[in-house]
């Protein structure tokens, strides 16, 4: 964001750097955040690229070797079918990182709609949008969560087929009850930027209400929602493997993390191994993500001088 | 104050409102006809059917279909269950207790844990103090509750086999006995809950002590003369909660949801676990009333949460 204390920051720093640079110059200060940065980065390689190296099928039933703990020839060990729980967790992983990443972006595109007219008009439209916001901010995620799976999923998988039926009704409901925060942000943004002189200079100069908005507000505006939208990736994982743990998400065959973990959790006695390795996974990534978004706070808001760089 | 109470009730009318016209939405969009099963059993004559849709005034218009709806959710007649063969609200109330027992106690030990480390941290931040617990904290609110409620089981039950992983309604012990046997088996489900509670709660609380302890008014207590004591507690801490419960009451949706994971992984009887169970079962009537039972604790909990913060903060009851 442009502040004074950050084109301050920038006249000291010789030789001069954009404000994205001296952003990322403070995100990169933030131990932590890099440790998480670098964590995710490899869990997004390893899923994105592992299936093409790590070539064992996910799916190939063997009962002479299931639940086997982590040998040589099954790294991660087997589930109660005998089937490869690395293969398994490599599959799972595109999926829940898929879903995070889809459902953030539904989320963040209607939050910073929604927020960007009522900040932008005022008046009635502002107050009618900010009550909807209220309402949607009540309602209970979870269980609604369920209740449109449970009536939807059907029809879904009849359109679209399981799999892509499944994952666009997940992503659709996890965005579209997610988006409340980042409204709330955009608009409070656009409350305070619209009466700021450079937005003002810019109106008096004839730009258009659009271009207004889309080159003068919504950039300065970006700062809390990008926080926010790493924020919500790992909120939609969470939410998708809450789902799939319930045995309401995507069906055995589509061995997303929180199914793996779904399957695995009545065996926990016999093989530990295959319900605390998707678990692990999932923690990890959503704690990467989470100190992520704590150092995209750091840096991205330079007036927060407590919070630590 | 009672104005202002009255007011947030009066508040609350039309996002009642709002949230049924969603929920009857929902359910009026969902594919299925409630008649399906009489239409493919050939032992029913079409005209049976048509009479029993028109019966249940299933072919009116839908503005006269959701006020029928409203007016049977509100007296509460919320229908009969498919599966147990009992009126849903009988059903509803046997597991309730259960359910606010555990969401309760959890919600009482995330605030016991968190209001103390997030204050202390917030008094000497970044010392080591500070460090681990806003670590631990991060770990806390990382971890999920479904894979901490198996790591519990793993550890507690399995490993160690200190407390059972099942919850059971009907413990036949009696006395003290009876009172130890359920908090031990309520043990980890609080526990589960209440630290992931705690966990976000202290991070709030954390920011909120910091934003206020740099303060003026802070200072000047301590230059009049008050003790330390005094002024963390009273000016400090006082002023401090004011966000957090406001944080506090829009982190309820997320609390219900993590109480469904909960009751399901140590197979609590609440509302919880019936909704999951109803759901598998396809007793729509059960669930649609308990996604309305859910929606409407929301709700009383952020009322007694604004309640709260008025009484926190005195100038808000003024405008």
């Amino acid at each position: 964001m442009a502040t004074v204390a950050d084109s301050l920051g920038s006249l000291t720093s010789a030789p001069r750097t954009s404000l994205w640079q001296e952003s990322f110059r403070r995100f990169t200060k933030h131990r932590l955040a890099m440790v998480g940065a670098v964590v995710l980065f490899t869990m997004v390689v390893a899923v994105v690229a592992g299936p093409f190296i790590y070539r064992v099928p996910i799916d190939e039933i063997d009962f002479k070797s299931k639940l086997q703990s982590p040998s040589w020839t099954h790294p991660f060990g087997t589930d109660d079918l005998g089937q490869d729980v690395l293969a398994r967790m490599l599959y799972g992983g595109r999926i829940s990182l898929a879903v995070g990443i889809a459902s953030m972006l539904i989320a963040i595109s209607i939050g910073v709609l929604i927020g960007a007219i009522a900040g932008h008009l005022g008046g009635v439209v502002d107050n009618v949008l900010m009550r909807i916001t209220d309402l949607f901010i009540s309602l209970p995620g979870l269980p609604l969560l369920l209740l449109i799976m449970y009536l939807f999923r059907d029809t879904l998988k009849k359109l679209f087929g399981p799999e892509a039926g499944v994952f666009l009704l997940i992503v659709a409901v996890i965005g579209g009850l997610r988006w409340m925060v980042v409204a709330r942000l955009v608009r409070a943004q656009f409350l305070s930027l619209r009466e700021k002189e450079f937005v003002e200079a810019a109106r008096s100069l004839g730009a258009r209400p659009l271009r207004e908005v889309w080159r003068h507000i919504l950039p300065n505006a970006m700062g809390p929602v990008i926080v926010a939208a790493t924020i919500d990736v790992a909120a939609a994982i969470i939410a998708e493997s809450s789902l799939s743990f319930l045995g309401l998400g995507f069906p055995p065959d589509i061995p997303s993390w929180g199914r793996i973990l779904y399957d695995a959790k009545d065996n926990l006695e016999f093989a530990p191994h295959w319900a605390l390795i998707p678990g692990t996974a999932i923690f990890l990534t959503v704690l990467s993500i989470s100190y992520i978004g704590d150092g995209l706070r750091d840096a991205l808001d330079p007036r927060k001088v407590l919070g630590g760089k | 104050m009672s104005k202002y109470v009255i007011r947030r009730l009066l508040i609350m009318v039309p996002v009642l409102m709002g949230i049924s016209l969603v929920l009857f939405t929902i359910l009026a969009l969902a594919p299925g006809d409630p008649f399906e099963e009489l239409a493919t059993n050939p032992n029913v004559p079409p005209e049976v059917r048509a009479n029993l849709r028109a019966k249940f005034g299933l072919d009116d218009p839908i503005a006269v279909r959701y006020l029928r709806w409203v007016t049977a959710m509100v007296k509460g007649d919320w229908g009969f269950s498919f599966v147990s063969r009992v009126n849903v609200d009988e059903l509803i109330l046997q597991r309730l207790p259960v359910s606010l027992f555990v969401l309760g106690s959890a919600q009482v030990l995330g605030i016991l844990v968190a209001l103390p480390i997030g204050t202390m941290s917030a008094l000497r931040p970044y010392s080591w103090f500070d460090q681990i617990s806003t670590t631990l904290a991060f770990v806390g609110f990382s971890l999920p509750t479904f894979f901490t409620g198996l790591v519990f089981i793993l550890v507690f039950s399995i490993w160690l086999d200190w407390l059972p992983f099942i919850y059971r309604a009907d413990i036949s012990t009696s006395g003290w006995r009876w009172y130890w046997d359920h908090l031990r088996q309520a043990l980890m489900p609080i526990a589960v809950l209440g630290l992931f509670q705690g966990a976000t709660l202290t991070r709030f609380m954390r920011s909120a002590v910091l934003d206020v302890i740099r303060l003026d008014y802070v200072n000047t207590a301590r230059a009049k003369g008050l003790s330390e004591k005094t002024t963390i507690m009273k000016h400090v801490v006082r002023n401090a909660l004011i966000p957090v419960v406001t944080l506090l009451s829009l982190q309820v949706p997320a609390v219900f949801g993590g109480a469904i994971i909960t009751e399901q992984i140590f197979r609590v009887p609440g509302i919880g676990s019936l909704l999951i169970s109803s759901i598998l079962a396809n007793d729509t009537p059960v669930v649609m009333a308990i996604t309305f039972v859910l929606t409407a604790l929301v709700l009383i909990s952020s009322l007694a949460a604004d309640i709260v913060y008025a009484v926190l903060d005195p100038r808000i009851s003024y405008n």
